[in-house]
């Protein structure tokens, strides 16, 4: 089923995260944090800290890689499931 | 409707097959690395300007040469600092497709700081995308162009000396200065509010080429954590604060509004164009004859050929001929004319290969057949022939005798004979006959087929024909 977002939220696939922290840097509501622990690739990753995104997008381009981060903005329509893993 | 949700791009690959390691979804880089950020503005500026389809990558030398494991589009990788010229083929025989050469600052500003400059100067139609990290990623840190005054390297250990290796490029003012680039600036790969700009820069650049407005050139101060020793962060603040000083941001040139577009239409060639192009007047294309070969002798199959004799007596001509029959009998062929620093002694040689498989090079050192039409060659040439091959010389022009014991020598006095038949210029033809007549390697139906394909002045084919039968004539 398809579900209208009445908050954001960002999504940060931990295997595909680097570490980089550029974007933990530049969140202006800082909502985002290093985990302790480590993907697959030996790389600490990057967390939302699962409240607060106010889905400005800013960490979107900040982040090198591809696919890591996925940002979601009020109002945008999306799968149940995706609401469920975020 | 506003973006609501921000993904990857669909421009990229879901999947980077092509990386050959097992992981198949990060990049090679860096983590923190500006190259991916780019790339990220870049593959969203692509797919919302439609043009996925149309976009040819030109893929550098330096950390971005694997671009193509990344982006599901056209590529091509090239040779180090070459990208604009390859570009610049790409786009003028490809006109619809969108260009767009991406090239680090050792890249662009120092092996391929010619080009560069030339194909902004020639105002071509391409995109460049120049990330300007001020040092040579891949190959560990090294001073490029664009490394900052005092800048400590790899070949700069105790900081860029002025005195000593000059002052840092600054190729996005350099190439404001020329006539014809539409739209030139620099951004940095930073920041929030730095991003937001390089993002507008990105797609003006791809949408001018798109509009046929002419070169853009975007250049993006990016970030190279492991090449500067620092944490991405801290890269990203070196550049803000200390980058910048040197590479102020901005736009140096846009006149984007003034130039009349070039309109690109897609043009699918038919049949007739190319048929025009290539000369063919009207004539249709018939069924496509079937030549007979010869049975040849074991050993004058596959010949490797070297054709040499002074400038005028057609010996690049002789080549061809003999390469265009053996096309037609459906041999692989070969046709290399070598312009040594003998040419300027008004000497000419080619090198011809007719072969039943395919040919790994078209050089000819060690040629099994030498056809020879003055001294000098014989001389020069004599000693490189096979043991077991064949010379053919010229005895009405060449007053010695090859000396070699190891190798079969035809003599053919190609230009006596030539000149009885009332014009010397024919005595290349003469070897021609000579020469499929002694071994058999072509007919001489495909070899008149491929002298009227060659040979433009149609009043010269009787005597051409006439000339090749002499030559036959004689060996046979
Ligand atoms: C003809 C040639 N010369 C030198 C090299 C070695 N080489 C490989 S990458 C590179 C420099 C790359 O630096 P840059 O263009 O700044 O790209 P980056 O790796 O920093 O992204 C050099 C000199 C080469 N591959 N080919
Ligand atoms: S979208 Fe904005 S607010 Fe949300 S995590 Fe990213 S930077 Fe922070
Ligand atoms: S910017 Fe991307 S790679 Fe870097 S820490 Fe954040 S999610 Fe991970
Ligand atoms: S060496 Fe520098 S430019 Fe190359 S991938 Fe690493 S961070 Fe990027």
């Amino acid at each position: 089923m398809q579900v209208t977002l009445q908050k954001a939220f960002v999504k940060i696939d931990k295997e595909q995260c680097k570490g980089c922290t550029l974007c933990i840097e530049t969140c202006p509501v800082d909502v985002l944090k290093i985990s302790d622990r480590f993907n697959s690739r030996g790389y600490h990753y990057t967390e939302y800290v699962g409240d607060g995104c106010t889905g400005c997008g800013v960490c979107f381009y900040a982040c090198p890689e591809p696919g890591a981060i996925t940002v979601y903005k009020r109002g945008a329509i999306v799968d149940e499931e995706v609401l469920s893993e975020a | 409707m506003a973006t609501t949700i921000l993904k990857k791009p669909s421009t990229f690959y879901e999947v980077f097959t092509r990386k050959p390691d097992a992981d198949k979804i990060n990049t090679h880089y860096c983590p923190g690395c500006g190259h991916g950020k780019l790339h990220k503005l870049i593959a969203e500026a692509i797919e919302d300007l439609g043009i996925q389809d149309r976009v040819i990558i030109i893929n550098p030398v330096g950390c971005s040469v694997f671009l193509y494991y990344y982006f599901d589009t056209g590529h091509i990788q090239v040779a180090h600092g070459r990208a604009p010229a390859v570009a610049t083929g790409i786009k003028r025989v490809h006109p619809h497709s969108i260009v767009i050469s991406y090239q680090g600052d050792g890249d662009l500003a120092a092996i391929g700081g010619n080009e560069i400059l030339h194909a902004a100067n020639r105002g071509e139609h391409i995109t460049v995308f120049f990330v300007n990290n001020a040092i040579y990623g891949m190959t560990g840190g090294q001073m490029a162009p664009t490394t900052l005054p005092g800048m400590k390297t790899t070949t700069t250990p105790r900081g860029r000396d002025i005195h000593n290796e000059g002052y840092p490029l600054k190729m996005a003012e350099l190439i404001a200065t020329l006539e014809a680039p539409v739209y030139v600036e620099r951004v940095a790969l930073t920041d929030a509010k730095n991003m937001a700009k390089a993002r507008k820069a990105v797609r003006k650049a791809i949408q001018i080429q798109v509009e046929g407005k002419g070169f853009a050139f975007v250049e993006a101060l990016s970030a190279c954590p492991t090449g500067w020793g620092m944490n991405p962060p801290d890269a990203e603040r070196w550049i803000n604060e200390v980058m910048t000083k040197y590479f102020p941001l901005g736009v140096f040139k846009d006149i984007s509004d003034k130039v009349e577009p070039v309109k690109f239409e897609r043009k699918i060639l038919t049949p007739e164009d190319i048929k025009k192009a290539i000369g063919i007047d009207g004539g249709e294309i018939t069924q496509v004859k079937k030549y007979q070969r010869n049975t040849v002798a074991e050993k004058y199959k596959n010949p490797k050929i070297k054709i040499a004799g002074f400038g005028g007596q057609g010996i690049l001509l002789l080549g061809l001929v003999l390469t265009q029959a053996g096309m037609l009998e459906e041999y692989h062929v070969s046709w290399l004319p070598s312009y040594g620093p003998e040419m300027r002694g008004g000497t000419a040689n080619c090198h011809v290969n007719i072969s039943e498989t395919e040919i790994a090079s078209p050089l000819v050192s060690i040629p099994t057949v030498l056809i020879v039409m003055n001294r000098p060659s014989l001389e020069k040439f004599e000693r490189t022939v096979k043991p077991g091959g064949i010379i053919f010389y010229d005895n009405s022009l060449i007053d010695i005798e090859p000396s070699r014991k190891d190798v079969e020598v035809v003599a053919v006095p190609a230009t006596k004979i030539a000149d009885d038949l009332g014009s010397t210029k024919v005595a290349n033809m003469v070897m021609i006959g000579a020469y499929i007549g002694y071994t058999g390697i072509l007919t001489k139906e495909s070899v008149f087929d491929a002298l009227d394909m060659m040979v433009k002045r149609k009043e010269f084919n009787e005597l051409n024909r006439r000339a090749v039968e002499a030559g036959m004539k004689f060996v046979m």
